[in-house]
Protein backbone atom coordinates (compact mmCIF):
# COMPACT_ATOMS: atom_id res chain seq x y z
CA UNK A 1 0.00 0.00 0.00
CA UNK A 2 1.33 3.16 -1.23
CA UNK A 3 1.14 6.28 1.42
CA UNK A 4 0.48 9.83 -0.47
CA UNK A 5 0.25 13.64 1.25
CA UNK A 6 -3.20 13.11 0.52
CA UNK A 7 -3.23 9.78 3.39
CA UNK A 8 -0.90 11.82 5.32
CA UNK A 9 -3.01 14.45 5.40
CA UNK A 10 -6.14 12.34 6.38
CA UNK A 11 -3.81 10.76 9.12
CA UNK A 12 -2.98 14.27 10.72
CA UNK A 13 -6.59 15.57 10.76
CA UNK A 14 -7.71 12.93 12.73
CA UNK A 15 -5.02 13.12 14.88
CA UNK A 16 -4.96 16.84 15.35
CA UNK A 17 -1.34 17.73 13.87
CA UNK A 18 -0.32 20.26 11.82
CA UNK A 19 2.38 19.71 9.47
CA UNK A 20 4.40 21.75 7.25
CA UNK A 21 4.24 20.33 3.32
CA UNK A 22 7.61 19.37 3.95
CA UNK A 23 6.59 17.38 6.96
CA UNK A 24 3.87 15.78 5.33
CA UNK A 25 6.26 14.40 2.69
CA UNK A 26 9.17 12.94 5.53
CA UNK A 27 5.83 11.52 6.85
CA UNK A 28 4.65 9.30 3.64
CA UNK A 29 8.07 8.05 3.20
CA UNK A 30 8.27 6.48 7.06
CA UNK A 31 4.51 5.87 7.08
CA UNK A 32 5.63 3.99 3.69
CA UNK A 33 8.48 1.98 5.34
CA UNK A 34 6.26 1.35 8.08
CA UNK A 35 3.63 0.09 5.83
CA UNK A 36 5.75 -2.07 3.48
CA UNK A 37 7.11 -3.88 6.77
CA UNK A 38 3.44 -4.95 7.11
CA UNK A 39 4.17 -6.30 3.75
CA UNK A 40 7.15 -8.19 4.45
CA UNK A 41 5.12 -9.69 8.07
CA UNK A 42 1.47 -10.70 6.28
CA UNK A 43 4.55 -13.28 3.85
CA UNK A 44 4.30 -15.17 6.75
CA UNK A 45 2.34 -18.38 6.69
CA UNK A 46 0.10 -17.71 9.53
CA UNK A 47 -2.42 -20.66 9.32
CA UNK A 48 -3.57 -21.81 12.04
CA UNK A 49 -2.01 -19.42 14.34
CA UNK A 50 -4.00 -17.54 17.02
CA UNK A 51 -4.38 -14.01 16.69
CA UNK A 52 -2.88 -12.51 19.59
CA UNK A 53 -3.28 -9.38 21.22
CA UNK A 54 -0.99 -9.42 24.38
CA UNK A 55 2.20 -10.32 24.66
CA UNK A 56 2.27 -11.68 28.15
CA UNK A 57 0.49 -14.82 29.36
CA UNK A 58 -1.78 -12.18 31.38
CA UNK A 59 -5.68 -12.43 32.00
CA UNK A 60 -8.42 -11.31 34.20
CA UNK A 61 -6.55 -8.45 36.29
CA UNK A 62 -9.78 -7.14 38.09
CA UNK A 63 -9.94 -4.52 41.24
CA UNK A 64 -12.72 -4.81 43.76
CA UNK A 65 -15.44 -2.31 43.12
CA UNK A 66 -14.44 0.01 46.65
CA UNK A 67 -14.65 3.78 46.31
CA UNK A 68 -11.11 5.65 47.25
CA UNK A 69 -11.03 9.31 48.32
CA UNK A 70 -10.78 11.21 44.14
CA UNK A 71 -7.45 13.29 43.79
CA UNK A 72 -7.86 16.76 45.13
CA UNK A 73 -9.20 19.05 42.45
CA UNK A 74 -6.76 22.31 42.62
CA UNK A 75 -4.03 18.96 42.55
CA UNK A 76 -5.77 17.76 39.27
CA UNK A 77 -5.93 20.80 37.72
CA UNK A 78 -2.49 22.46 38.50
CA UNK A 79 -1.20 20.97 35.17
CA UNK A 80 -3.84 22.35 32.90
CA UNK A 81 -2.67 25.25 30.38
CA UNK A 82 -5.24 27.52 31.28
CA UNK A 83 -5.78 27.76 34.72
CA UNK A 84 -9.56 27.75 36.65
CA UNK A 85 -10.75 26.28 39.58
CA UNK A 86 -13.86 24.14 38.35
CA UNK A 87 -12.67 22.78 35.21
CA UNK A 88 -10.59 21.78 32.32
CA UNK A 89 -10.46 24.52 29.65
CA UNK A 90 -10.78 23.62 25.92
CA UNK A 91 -10.73 25.45 22.66
CA UNK A 92 -14.94 26.16 21.72
CA UNK A 93 -15.78 22.57 21.40
CA UNK A 94 -19.31 22.69 20.90
CA UNK A 95 -21.83 24.64 19.57
CA UNK B 1 -47.29 3.53 -1.33
CA UNK B 2 -47.21 2.01 1.93
CA UNK B 3 -44.07 2.26 3.47
CA UNK B 4 -42.23 0.15 6.77
CA UNK B 5 -40.52 2.01 9.12
CA UNK B 6 -37.62 0.03 10.77
CA UNK B 7 -35.84 0.16 13.52
CA UNK B 8 -32.89 -0.87 15.65
CA UNK B 9 -31.41 0.79 18.59
CA UNK B 10 -28.57 1.29 20.96
CA UNK B 11 -29.28 1.76 24.39
CA UNK B 12 -26.49 3.19 26.73
CA UNK B 13 -27.01 2.19 30.72
CA UNK B 14 -24.93 3.16 33.51
CA UNK B 15 -24.18 0.56 35.52
CA UNK B 16 -25.40 0.85 39.33
CA UNK B 17 -21.58 0.11 40.43
CA UNK B 18 -20.13 2.50 43.60
CA UNK B 19 -16.91 3.11 41.44
CA UNK B 20 -15.85 3.69 37.85
CA UNK B 21 -15.00 1.00 35.16
CA UNK B 22 -11.07 1.41 35.39
CA UNK B 23 -10.50 3.71 38.73
CA UNK B 24 -11.90 4.05 42.26
CA UNK B 25 -13.45 7.39 41.71
CA UNK B 26 -17.23 7.15 43.23
CA UNK B 27 -19.78 7.01 40.57
CA UNK B 28 -22.20 8.71 42.56
CA UNK B 29 -24.91 11.66 40.57
CA UNK B 30 -23.92 15.27 40.85
CA UNK B 31 -20.83 16.82 42.85
CA UNK B 32 -19.09 19.67 41.88
CA UNK B 33 -17.32 19.53 38.84
CA UNK B 34 -13.89 17.54 38.48
CA UNK B 35 -13.92 16.32 42.41
CA UNK B 36 -14.67 12.69 41.40
CA UNK B 37 -11.71 12.23 39.41
CA UNK B 38 -8.22 10.83 39.35
CA UNK B 39 -5.08 10.62 37.57
CA UNK B 40 -7.17 7.69 35.90
CA UNK B 41 -10.24 8.84 34.26
CA UNK B 42 -8.74 11.98 33.10
CA UNK B 43 -6.69 10.39 30.77
CA UNK B 44 -2.98 11.30 32.59
CA UNK B 45 -0.13 9.97 30.45
CA UNK B 46 1.57 6.49 32.58
CA UNK B 47 -1.85 5.68 34.55
CA UNK B 48 -2.82 2.13 34.63
CA UNK B 49 -6.61 1.56 33.96
CA UNK B 50 -7.69 -2.00 36.06
CA UNK B 51 -11.22 -3.20 35.03
CA UNK B 52 -13.28 -3.08 37.94
CA UNK B 53 -14.84 -7.08 39.05
CA UNK B 54 -18.75 -5.47 39.57
CA UNK B 55 -18.89 -4.13 36.03
CA UNK B 56 -17.45 -7.50 34.44
CA UNK B 57 -20.69 -9.38 37.01
CA UNK B 58 -23.35 -6.84 36.22
CA UNK B 59 -22.30 -6.82 32.33
CA UNK B 60 -22.93 -10.92 32.34
CA UNK B 61 -25.95 -11.04 34.76
CA UNK B 62 -27.08 -8.31 31.88
CA UNK B 63 -26.43 -10.77 29.21
CA UNK B 64 -27.95 -13.98 30.88
CA UNK B 65 -31.29 -12.15 31.40
CA UNK B 66 -31.39 -10.95 27.56
CA UNK B 67 -31.18 -14.64 26.57
CA UNK B 68 -27.56 -13.96 25.11
CA UNK B 69 -24.37 -16.12 24.96
CA UNK B 70 -21.59 -15.20 27.08
CA UNK B 71 -18.26 -14.43 25.45
CA UNK B 72 -16.22 -16.89 27.39
CA UNK B 73 -13.01 -15.24 26.06
CA UNK B 74 -13.40 -11.41 25.61
CA UNK B 75 -11.38 -8.39 25.24
CA UNK B 76 -11.32 -4.55 25.16
CA UNK B 77 -10.40 -2.34 22.13
CA UNK B 78 -9.57 1.21 21.89
CA UNK B 79 -11.92 3.42 19.90
CA UNK B 80 -9.58 6.52 19.13
CA UNK B 81 -11.19 9.93 18.81
CA UNK B 82 -10.16 13.55 19.57
CA UNK B 83 -13.21 15.32 21.30
CA UNK B 84 -12.37 16.52 24.88
CA UNK B 85 -15.05 14.84 26.92
CA UNK B 86 -12.82 12.11 26.52
CA UNK B 87 -9.12 13.07 28.21
CA UNK B 88 -7.60 9.87 26.53
CA UNK B 89 -8.47 10.96 23.07
CA UNK B 90 -10.11 6.93 22.90
CA UNK B 91 -12.80 5.56 24.97
CA UNK B 92 -11.89 1.99 26.19
CA UNK B 93 -14.81 -0.35 24.82
CA UNK B 94 -15.83 -3.27 23.16
CA UNK B 95 -15.29 -4.44 19.51
CA UNK B 96 -14.11 -7.49 18.12
CA UNK B 97 -15.60 -9.28 21.35
CA UNK B 98 -17.66 -8.19 23.34
CA UNK B 99 -18.91 -9.96 26.57
CA UNK B 100 -22.55 -11.36 25.04
CA UNK B 101 -23.89 -11.68 21.61
CA UNK B 102 -26.82 -12.91 19.97
CA UNK B 103 -29.65 -12.16 22.57
CA UNK B 104 -33.58 -12.41 22.12
CA UNK B 105 -36.31 -10.70 24.29
CA UNK B 106 -39.86 -11.42 24.27
CA UNK B 107 -41.91 -8.34 23.89
CA UNK B 108 -45.98 -7.59 24.10
CA UNK B 109 -47.86 -4.93 22.36
CA UNK B 110 -51.51 -3.96 21.51
CA UNK B 111 -50.85 -5.84 18.05
CA UNK B 112 -49.64 -8.96 19.46
CA UNK B 113 -46.49 -10.75 20.87
CA UNK B 114 -42.93 -10.65 19.20
CA UNK B 115 -39.16 -11.32 19.77
CA UNK B 116 -36.82 -8.77 19.39
CA UNK B 117 -33.32 -10.11 18.89
CA UNK B 118 -30.29 -8.55 20.58
CA UNK B 119 -27.04 -8.06 18.15
CA UNK B 120 -24.48 -7.71 21.04
CA UNK B 121 -24.10 -6.34 24.66
CA UNK B 122 -20.62 -4.47 25.36
CA UNK B 123 -18.63 -2.82 28.55
CA UNK B 124 -17.21 0.65 28.14
CA UNK B 125 -16.74 3.95 29.42
CA UNK B 126 -18.60 7.29 29.84
CA UNK B 127 -17.50 10.74 28.64
CA UNK B 128 -17.26 13.71 30.66
CA UNK B 129 -19.62 17.10 30.08
CA UNK B 130 -18.59 19.90 28.13
CA UNK B 131 -20.39 23.22 28.70
CA UNK B 132 -19.71 26.06 26.35
CA UNK B 133 -18.70 29.52 28.28
CA UNK B 134 -20.13 31.85 26.14
CA UNK B 135 -17.68 34.53 28.18
CA UNK B 136 -14.78 32.81 27.76
CA UNK B 137 -15.49 31.37 24.46
CA UNK B 138 -14.05 28.00 25.37
CA UNK B 139 -15.63 24.78 26.38
CA UNK B 140 -15.62 23.58 29.98
CA UNK B 141 -14.74 20.31 30.33
CA UNK B 142 -16.27 18.29 33.66
CA UNK B 143 -14.71 14.90 33.59
CA UNK B 144 -17.24 13.24 36.85
CA UNK B 145 -19.19 11.55 34.38
CA UNK B 146 -15.59 9.92 32.70
CA UNK B 147 -15.29 6.19 32.94
CA UNK B 148 -18.76 5.25 35.00
CA UNK B 149 -19.34 2.33 33.53
CA UNK B 150 -22.18 1.16 30.78
CA UNK B 151 -23.13 -1.47 29.08
CA UNK B 152 -24.28 -0.72 25.69
CA UNK B 153 -27.05 -3.39 24.38
CA UNK B 154 -27.63 -3.25 20.36
CA UNK B 155 -30.57 -4.69 19.00
CA UNK B 156 -31.38 -5.98 15.20
CA UNK B 157 -33.03 -4.09 13.39
CA UNK B 158 -36.50 -5.91 14.38
CA UNK B 159 -39.08 -3.07 15.53
CA UNK B 160 -41.63 -2.04 13.26
CA UNK B 161 -43.64 0.57 15.61
CA UNK B 162 -42.69 3.44 18.11
CA UNK B 163 -45.21 1.25 20.56
CA UNK B 164 -42.74 -1.97 19.90
CA UNK B 165 -39.83 0.32 20.47
CA UNK B 166 -41.20 1.66 24.19
CA UNK B 167 -42.46 -1.83 24.82
CA UNK B 168 -38.51 -3.25 24.51
CA UNK B 169 -37.58 -0.26 26.18
CA UNK B 170 -40.12 -0.73 29.19
CA UNK B 171 -38.79 -4.22 29.56
CA UNK B 172 -35.49 -3.60 29.29
CA UNK B 173 -35.69 -1.02 32.26
CA UNK B 174 -37.38 -3.85 34.66
CA UNK B 175 -35.36 -6.27 33.91
CA UNK B 176 -32.12 -4.29 34.82
CA UNK B 177 -33.99 -3.15 37.33
CA UNK B 178 -34.86 -6.49 38.90
CA UNK B 179 -31.20 -7.59 37.80
CA UNK B 180 -30.06 -4.92 40.25
CA UNK B 181 -27.74 -3.81 37.35
CA UNK B 182 -28.86 -0.69 36.63
CA UNK B 183 -31.50 2.35 38.34
CA UNK B 184 -32.45 3.09 34.89
CA UNK B 185 -32.99 6.69 35.72
CA UNK B 186 -33.57 8.40 32.10
CA UNK B 187 -33.89 12.24 33.46
CA UNK B 188 -30.25 11.61 35.38
CA UNK B 189 -28.80 9.72 31.71
CA UNK B 190 -28.75 6.21 33.09
CA UNK B 191 -30.45 4.91 30.96
CA UNK B 192 -30.06 6.53 27.22
CA UNK B 193 -31.33 5.26 23.61
CA UNK B 194 -30.16 5.81 20.11
CA UNK B 195 -32.53 5.27 17.08
CA UNK B 196 -31.75 3.77 14.08
CA UNK B 197 -34.29 4.09 11.25
CA UNK B 198 -34.99 3.89 7.89
CA UNK B 199 -38.23 3.02 5.43
CA UNK B 200 -38.77 1.41 2.62
CA UNK B 201 -41.91 0.20 0.40
CA UNK B 202 -43.91 -2.29 2.55
CA UNK B 203 -43.00 -5.97 1.45
CA UNK B 204 -39.06 -5.17 0.18
CA UNK B 205 -36.59 -7.13 2.29
CA UNK B 206 -33.79 -4.26 1.58
CA UNK B 207 -32.78 -1.94 4.03
CA UNK B 208 -33.12 1.58 3.26
CA UNK B 209 -30.54 3.88 4.10
CA UNK B 210 -31.02 4.45 7.87
CA UNK B 211 -29.58 7.52 9.51
CA UNK B 212 -29.07 7.21 13.90
CA UNK B 213 -30.88 9.64 15.89
CA UNK B 214 -29.33 10.75 19.71
CA UNK B 215 -30.41 13.06 22.42
CA UNK B 216 -33.74 11.10 23.38
CA UNK B 217 -34.24 11.69 26.92
CA UNK B 218 -37.36 10.25 27.85
CA UNK B 219 -39.87 7.69 26.24
CA UNK B 220 -42.08 10.41 25.62
CA UNK B 221 -39.44 11.70 23.30
CA UNK B 222 -38.78 8.30 21.57
CA UNK B 223 -41.84 8.16 20.11
CA UNK B 224 -42.16 11.22 18.73
CA UNK B 225 -38.66 11.64 17.66
CA UNK B 226 -39.78 7.97 15.43
CA UNK B 227 -42.97 9.36 14.05
CA UNK B 228 -41.13 12.60 13.11
CA UNK B 229 -38.04 10.65 11.10
CA UNK B 230 -40.30 8.35 9.42
CA UNK B 231 -42.47 11.00 8.08
CA UNK B 232 -39.11 13.20 7.00
CA UNK B 233 -37.55 9.88 5.56
CA UNK B 234 -40.84 9.16 3.64
CA UNK B 235 -41.41 12.41 1.90
CA UNK B 236 -37.71 12.68 0.97
CA UNK B 237 -38.59 9.98 -0.80
CA UNK B 238 -41.64 10.84 -2.10
CA UNK B 239 -40.57 13.72 -3.53
CA UNK B 240 -37.34 11.86 -5.60
CA UNK B 241 -34.69 12.64 -3.18
CA UNK B 242 -32.35 10.71 -0.80
CA UNK B 243 -32.00 10.03 2.59
CA UNK B 244 -28.69 10.95 3.71
CA UNK B 245 -27.35 8.44 6.09
CA UNK B 246 -25.72 10.41 9.59
CA UNK B 247 -26.85 11.35 12.98
CA UNK B 248 -29.21 13.24 13.81
CA UNK B 249 -30.21 15.85 16.86
CA UNK B 250 -33.83 15.72 18.51
CA UNK B 251 -34.26 19.04 19.99
CA UNK B 252 -37.59 18.23 22.41
CA UNK B 253 -38.82 21.43 22.24
CA UNK B 254 -39.39 22.20 18.77
CA UNK B 255 -40.13 18.98 18.39
CA UNK B 256 -37.95 18.34 15.26
CA UNK B 257 -35.04 16.52 14.52
CA UNK B 258 -31.35 18.04 12.90
CA UNK B 259 -28.61 16.48 11.58
CA UNK B 260 -25.54 16.93 13.46
CA UNK B 261 -22.40 18.89 11.44
CA UNK B 262 -20.22 16.55 9.29
CA UNK B 263 -17.37 16.99 11.20
CA UNK B 264 -19.31 15.34 14.44
CA UNK B 265 -20.15 12.85 11.88
CA UNK B 266 -16.64 11.72 11.03
CA UNK B 267 -15.75 8.04 11.98
CA UNK B 268 -12.97 6.54 11.32
CA UNK B 269 -12.57 5.69 14.97
CA UNK B 270 -9.31 3.02 13.68
CA UNK B 271 -10.27 0.41 16.74
CA UNK B 272 -7.45 -1.99 17.61
CA UNK B 273 -7.18 -4.06 21.03
CA UNK B 274 -6.83 -2.31 24.14
CA UNK B 275 -2.92 -2.94 25.63
CA UNK B 276 -3.55 -1.95 29.03
CA UNK B 277 -6.45 -4.01 29.73
CA UNK B 278 -5.46 -7.72 30.13
CA UNK B 279 -8.34 -9.88 28.21
CA UNK B 280 -11.07 -11.78 30.24
CA UNK B 281 -11.82 -15.35 30.13
CA UNK B 282 -14.24 -17.07 32.03
CA UNK B 283 -14.78 -20.05 33.68
CA UNK B 284 -17.88 -22.13 33.51
CA UNK B 285 -18.00 -22.32 37.51
CA UNK B 286 -17.92 -18.56 37.34
CA UNK B 287 -21.30 -18.35 35.33
CA UNK B 288 -22.90 -21.08 36.49
CA UNK B 289 -22.67 -19.09 39.80
CA UNK B 290 -23.64 -16.47 38.25
CA UNK B 291 -26.78 -18.23 36.58
CA UNK B 292 -27.68 -19.69 39.95
CA UNK B 293 -27.41 -16.12 41.59
CA UNK B 294 -29.79 -14.47 39.22
CA UNK B 295 -32.99 -13.50 40.73
CA UNK B 296 -36.31 -13.99 40.10
CA UNK B 297 -37.33 -11.67 37.11
CA UNK B 298 -40.99 -9.84 36.99
CA UNK B 299 -42.50 -11.53 33.89
CA UNK B 300 -41.58 -15.19 36.31
CA UNK B 301 -43.11 -13.52 39.39
CA UNK B 302 -46.49 -12.35 37.75
CA UNK B 303 -47.22 -15.59 36.29
CA UNK B 304 -46.12 -17.29 39.67
CA UNK B 305 -48.57 -14.66 41.83
CA UNK B 306 -51.46 -15.39 39.48
CA UNK B 307 -50.88 -19.30 39.43
CA UNK B 308 -49.79 -19.94 43.39
CA UNK B 309 -51.93 -16.87 44.36
CA UNK B 310 -55.33 -16.93 42.41
CA UNK B 311 -54.32 -13.10 42.49
CA UNK B 312 -56.37 -11.01 39.12
CA UNK B 313 -53.70 -9.56 36.71
CA UNK B 314 -53.80 -6.48 37.18
CA UNK B 315 -52.36 -6.56 40.91
CA UNK B 316 -49.46 -8.24 39.72
CA UNK B 317 -48.89 -5.99 37.75
CA UNK B 318 -48.71 -2.97 40.21
CA UNK B 319 -47.15 -5.25 42.87
CA UNK B 320 -44.10 -6.17 40.45
CA UNK B 321 -44.08 -2.49 39.10
CA UNK B 322 -40.73 -2.05 41.54
CA UNK B 323 -38.71 -4.82 42.89
CA UNK B 324 -39.06 -3.22 46.49
CA UNK B 325 -42.93 -3.57 46.01
CA UNK B 326 -42.57 -7.13 45.20
CA UNK B 327 -40.14 -7.99 47.76
CA UNK B 328 -42.21 -6.63 50.35
CA UNK B 329 -45.22 -8.60 48.93
CA UNK B 330 -43.61 -11.88 49.39
CA UNK B 331 -42.33 -10.56 52.97
CA UNK B 332 -45.76 -10.81 54.03
CA UNK B 333 -46.56 -13.76 52.87
CA UNK B 334 -43.59 -14.96 54.08
CA UNK B 335 -44.62 -13.91 57.89
CA UNK B 336 -47.98 -16.03 57.10
CA UNK B 337 -50.43 -13.39 55.60
CA UNK B 338 -52.71 -14.83 53.29
CA UNK B 339 -51.83 -13.85 49.81
CA UNK B 340 -54.75 -12.05 48.91
CA UNK B 341 -55.40 -10.22 52.04
CA UNK B 342 -51.75 -8.78 51.43
CA UNK B 343 -52.29 -8.08 47.70
CA UNK B 344 -55.56 -6.18 49.17
CA UNK B 345 -53.59 -4.45 51.36
CA UNK B 346 -50.54 -3.53 48.90
CA UNK B 347 -53.05 -2.48 46.51
CA UNK B 348 -55.25 -0.50 48.46
CA UNK B 349 -53.49 1.01 51.54
CA UNK B 350 -49.65 0.70 50.36
CA UNK B 351 -49.84 1.81 46.72
CA UNK B 352 -52.07 4.71 47.97
CA UNK B 353 -50.02 6.25 50.98
CA UNK B 354 -47.16 6.04 47.97
CA UNK B 355 -48.55 7.95 45.36
CA UNK B 356 -49.87 10.37 48.06
CA UNK B 357 -46.26 11.09 49.03
CA UNK B 358 -44.83 10.52 45.97
CA UNK B 359 -42.33 8.37 47.21
CA UNK B 360 -40.31 5.82 45.77
CA UNK B 361 -41.18 1.95 47.18
CA UNK B 362 -37.66 1.46 48.30
CA UNK B 363 -37.75 4.87 50.21
CA UNK B 364 -40.70 3.59 52.08
CA UNK B 365 -40.00 3.02 56.09
CA UNK B 366 -42.79 0.96 56.98
CA UNK B 367 -41.58 -2.63 57.20
CA UNK B 368 -43.48 -5.83 55.90
CA UNK B 369 -43.55 -7.38 59.97
CA UNK B 370 -44.97 -4.07 60.57
CA UNK B 371 -48.14 -4.40 58.09
CA UNK B 372 -48.42 -8.39 58.72
CA UNK B 373 -48.90 -7.13 62.48
CA UNK B 374 -51.71 -4.69 61.16
CA UNK B 375 -53.13 -7.52 59.70
CA UNK B 376 -53.03 -10.06 62.17
CA UNK B 377 -55.07 -7.91 64.11
CA UNK B 378 -57.75 -7.56 62.08
CA UNK B 379 -57.36 -11.30 61.62
CA UNK B 380 -57.84 -12.00 65.13
CA UNK B 381 -60.99 -9.89 65.03
CA UNK B 382 -58.87 -7.36 67.35
CA UNK B 383 -59.23 -4.06 64.79
CA UNK B 384 -61.84 -3.52 62.57
CA UNK B 385 -61.24 -2.87 59.26
CA UNK B 386 -61.59 0.71 59.33
CA UNK B 387 -59.55 1.30 62.40
CA UNK B 388 -56.83 -0.73 60.92
CA UNK B 389 -56.87 1.54 58.22
CA UNK B 390 -56.38 4.11 60.40
CA UNK B 391 -53.49 2.74 62.29
CA UNK B 392 -51.96 2.03 59.16
CA UNK B 393 -52.01 5.65 58.26
CA UNK B 394 -50.77 6.64 61.60
CA UNK B 395 -47.65 3.94 61.38
CA UNK B 396 -46.86 4.68 57.65
CA UNK B 397 -44.08 6.93 57.81
CA UNK B 398 -42.42 5.95 61.15
CA UNK B 399 -42.91 2.50 61.18
CA UNK B 400 -44.27 2.96 64.17
CA UNK B 401 -45.38 -0.17 66.91
CA UNK B 402 -49.27 -1.37 66.07
CA UNK B 403 -49.62 -2.85 69.11
CA UNK B 404 -48.52 0.34 71.18
CA UNK B 405 -50.51 2.83 69.10
CA UNK B 406 -53.76 0.41 69.54
CA UNK B 407 -53.47 0.56 73.04
CA UNK B 408 -52.67 4.37 73.42
CA UNK B 409 -55.66 5.00 71.25
CA UNK B 410 -57.75 2.27 72.86
CA UNK B 411 -58.63 1.38 69.36
CA UNK B 412 -59.24 -2.46 70.37
CA UNK B 413 -62.03 -3.65 68.75
CA UNK B 414 -65.34 -4.24 71.24
CA UNK B 415 -66.03 -7.79 70.54
CA UNK B 416 -68.38 -7.67 73.94
CA UNK B 417 -71.50 -9.04 72.95
CA UNK B 418 -73.14 -8.23 76.14
CA UNK B 419 -72.05 -4.48 75.84
CA UNK B 420 -73.00 -4.26 72.27
CA UNK B 421 -76.39 -5.54 73.00
CA UNK B 422 -77.37 -2.59 75.42
CA UNK B 423 -76.01 -0.25 72.97
CA UNK B 424 -78.37 -1.60 70.66
CA UNK B 425 -81.39 -1.13 72.99
CA UNK B 426 -80.93 2.06 73.49
CA UNK B 427 -80.37 3.21 70.27
CA UNK B 428 -83.51 1.63 68.97
CA UNK B 429 -85.33 3.34 71.95
CA UNK B 430 -83.66 6.78 70.90
CA UNK B 431 -85.00 6.34 67.49
CA UNK B 432 -88.74 4.92 66.95
CA UNK B 433 -89.20 6.35 64.04
CA UNK B 434 -85.95 4.51 62.07
CA UNK B 435 -87.82 1.37 63.84
CA UNK B 436 -90.94 1.84 62.33
CA UNK B 437 -89.44 2.44 58.94
CA UNK B 438 -87.17 -0.66 59.15
CA UNK B 439 -90.33 -3.11 59.75
CA UNK B 440 -92.37 -0.80 57.51
CA UNK B 441 -89.34 -2.56 54.74
CA UNK B 442 -86.96 0.37 54.43
CA UNK B 443 -83.54 -1.42 55.10
CA UNK B 444 -82.27 2.12 54.50
CA UNK B 445 -83.43 2.39 58.14
CA UNK B 446 -81.04 -0.41 58.98
CA UNK B 447 -77.71 1.27 57.76
CA UNK B 448 -78.92 4.36 59.80
CA UNK B 449 -79.24 2.58 62.98
CA UNK B 450 -76.08 0.79 62.38
CA UNK B 451 -74.50 3.27 62.27
CA UNK B 452 -75.82 5.33 65.36
CA UNK B 453 -74.46 2.06 67.17
CA UNK B 454 -70.67 2.09 65.75
CA UNK B 455 -70.78 5.89 66.64
CA UNK B 456 -72.00 5.27 70.49
CA UNK B 457 -68.75 2.33 70.28
CA UNK B 458 -66.43 5.17 68.81
CA UNK B 459 -66.38 2.78 65.85
CA UNK B 460 -64.44 0.17 67.52
CA UNK B 461 -67.12 -2.54 67.19
CA UNK B 462 -67.15 -5.38 65.54
CA UNK B 463 -69.67 -4.98 62.53
CA UNK B 464 -70.58 -8.54 62.06
CA UNK B 465 -71.50 -8.24 65.58
CA UNK B 466 -73.72 -4.96 65.66
CA UNK B 467 -75.11 -6.13 62.43
CA UNK B 468 -76.48 -9.80 64.21
CA UNK B 469 -77.66 -7.65 67.46
CA UNK B 470 -79.92 -5.22 65.68
CA UNK B 471 -81.27 -8.20 63.37
CA UNK B 472 -82.04 -10.12 66.52
CA UNK B 473 -83.41 -7.28 68.04
CA UNK B 474 -85.54 -5.27 65.17
CA UNK B 475 -86.76 -8.69 63.92
CA UNK B 476 -87.82 -10.22 67.25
Amino acid sequence: MNIDTVMVDYISQLSRLELEAEEKQDMAAQLGQVIAYMDVLNKLDTDGVEPMSHVFPVKNVLREDEVLPSQDRAELLSGSPVPDEEAFLTPKAVE
Amino acid sequence: MTWETVIGLETHVELATKTKIFCSCTTAFGGAPNTHCCPVCTGMPGTLPVLNKKVLEFAVKAGLALNCSITRYSRFDRKNYFYPDLPKAYQISQLYLPIARDGAVPIRTDTGDKTIRIHELHMEEDAGKLVHDPWLEQTRADYNRCGVPLIEIVTEPDFRTAGEVIAYLEKLKEMLQYLGVSDCKMQEGSLRCDVNLSVRPLGSCELGTRTEMKNLNSFKAIARAIGYEARRQIELIEEGKRVVQETRRWDENKDASYAMRSKENAQDYRYFPEPDIPPIELSQKYLDGLRASQPELAEAKRARYQADYGLPAYDCEMITSHRALAAFFEALVELGVPPKQGANWMMGQVLGALSQRAMEPKDMKLTPSTLARLISLVGEGRLNRNTAVKVFEAVFDTNGDVDEYVAAHGLEQVNDSQLVQEICVKVLQAHPQSVSDYRGGKEKAFGFLVGQVMRALKGKANPQTVNEALRKLLDA
